[in-house]
């Protein structure tokens, strides 16, 4: 027990004293992490919406697919970027293998089907006369999406929430397309990962804080634009 | 119009946020000619020991290459190296090894440095190994006393020793029930032998590095057989031209100059009271342990 105290006292004095590793990997993850939703996002709430708004043929094949997507496993996605990025591979021209470029992929990837289907869900339960009702109030087809996303509101920003805690916590990807590089591709995670393997406990657990600390702190600004009042 | 101006207010500091993230992603690889980087894979207990640590900054620092270590398991290391997906290797798995050099998949071949395995376990040494001095009659009488044996199964270097001991104790342990494989790096499986209180095979300096938290005792040293010789190869740029042959290079040769060996000689001993490796370069492995 008294380890995990030990972590903690560490993990306050490594944020206090400001360590240089420490902030690096700190701030390496936020951006990582941060770029993939972004990424997820876009193409999430994109084609979440495009589904939930349109029906076609093998419409739910489609869907059950994207459901699946959300439990795609960390290491599966890692395992196969992996692949797609080695210098003899397809995309080997690229030279991003071991970069936090491909980090980004990897987790982007991995963020998408979380945003999608959460997306889908969201606008699906909008309720149907709603598009009838604002299209018959003279809005184009662009502007009736635009509300529609922002009557979601509430559920996209958990689609968010998810998306990056699900990207922020994965270490499986980021091991195998990052290669846990000092300086380079060392994300809080993988840095964890590491520490424990070396039997240095306390600075394991001073990094678990660490990450539990960002993850709180995203999460309670995102919450505050969830959760505020709606002007009515 | 009011509610637009409120809602974008907010949304803007966090986009912001987030494009400044992309773009200072974008400027962490800096525009390096692409032969600047170079791939060492190797074994774990190069990078868990942090002998790594010391040596690859200075590395950069000196010749200006970027260095991606990947540090994964002896037989993963070759898996990589024999696909062109790294450009110099540093393991210890001798028998993997040779026949890496055999296949073509390497050239040049170089002797780095030695420490050696050692078999830990439970200071009450149930299977009282600790009065053997061969490992292959240790790991006899730990079959025989069924004692729990905790091993790595991941076809790193250390398990390829292991395997070797076996088969020279005339044992098959797979399958037994006193036989665990947790097919974790070196540090997790100290980590459960501990907890389980069981025997193991383990590199001196991984144990070393982990000794405080274990409460494991080494049992069985000194055995010829238990050399721990690691050897650094460049990759056969010639089957794979993608491999930064000039940069793999150079890192071998900079893992057998007099500084890096002068470095190994000294490492660890302030550290964890005693040397981690021994430096070898330019000997020859028969020579090794007299």
């Amino acid at each position: 027990m008294e380890i995990i105290f030990a972590g903690i006292k560490q993990a306050l004095s490594l944020l206090v004293s400001l360590d240089p590793e420490v902030m690096g990997i700190t701030w390496l993850s936020l951006k990582v992490s941060g770029t993939a939703t972004l990424i997820s996002l876009f193409i999430g709430i994109g084609i979440g919406t495009a589904v939930a708004l349109t029906s076609f043929p093998g419409r739910q094949i489609v869907v059950s697919l994207i459901n699946t997507g959300m439990a795609l496993p960390p290491v599966v996605v890692g395992l196969f970027v992996t692949i797609f990025l080695w210098r003899n591979g397809p995309f080997g021209a690229l030279e991003i293998l071991y970069s936090p470029m491909a980090i980004i992929i990897a987790q982007a990837i991995i963020a998408t089907p979380i945003v999608m289907g959460i997306t889908l869900a969201a606008m699906q339960q909008l309720p149907r006369k709603l598009r009838l009702q604002i299209l018959a109030l003279g809005a184009t087809r662009f502007q009736m999406v635009w509300l529609l996303i922002k009557e979601a509101k509430l559920s996209l920003m958990a689609a968010v929430m998810a998306g990056f805690g699900g990207v922020i916590s994965e270490v499986g990807a980021s091991i195998m397309v990052g290669g846990n590089i000092k300086g380079y591709t060392r994300v809080l995670t993988t840095a964890t990962v590491m520490e424990t393997s070396k039997g240095n406990f306390d600075v394991a657990i001073a990094l678990s804080v660490i990450l539990l600390i960002l993850a709180f702190a995203i999460n309670l600004v995102l919450t505050r634009i969830q959760q505020r009042v709606r002007p009515r | 119009m009011q509610k637009f101006t409120k809602q974008t207010l907010t949304f803007f500091p966090i986009f912001a946020l987030l494009i400044l993230a992309v773009v200072s992603t974008a400027n962490a690889a800096p525009a390096q000619p692409k032969q600047k980087n170079i791939i060492l894979a190797t074994t774990t207990s190069t990078q868990d020991t942090g002998l790594l640590d010391v040596l690859i900054p200075l590395f950069e620092k000196k010749t200006g290459y970027f260095v991606k270590t990947i540090a994964v398991g002896s037989g993963q290391a070759m898996t990589m190296g024999a696909r062109g997906e790294a450009d110099v290797l540093l393991v210890h798995s001798q028998a993997a090894e040779k026949k890496f050099m055999a296949d073509g998949n390497g050239v040049n071949r170089r002797l780095v440095m030695h420490n050696d395995f050692i078999i830990i376990g439970p200071p009450a040494d149930p299977a009282t190994i600790r009065q053997s001095k061969k490992a292959a009659e240790g790991f006899k009488k730990i079959a025989l006393s069924s004692a729990l044996f905790v091993s790595r199964g991941d076809n790193s270097g250390t398990n390829a020793k292991e395997k070797e001991i076996w088969k020279a104790a005339g044992i098959q342990p797979e399958g037994q029930k006193w036989y665990q494989q947790t097919g974790l790096g070196m540090g997790q499986t100290l980590g459960v032998a501990a907890e389980k209180k069981g025997y193991a095979l383990a590199d001196r300096g991984t144990y070393l590095a982990m000794k405080k938290n274990l409460g494991l005792d080494i049992l069985l040293e000194g055995d010829a057989v238990l050399l721990n010789i690691y050897h650094v190869i460049e990759v056969n740029h010639t089957k794979w031209p993608k491999v930064n042959a000039a940069g793999a290079k150079a890192f071998a040769d900079f893992m057998v100059s007099k500084q890096v060996q002068g470095i190994v000689k000294s490492f660890g001993v302030e550290k964890f009271g005693s040397l981690l490796f021994f430096p070898d370069a330019g000997k020859k492995v028969e020579d090794l342990g007299k």
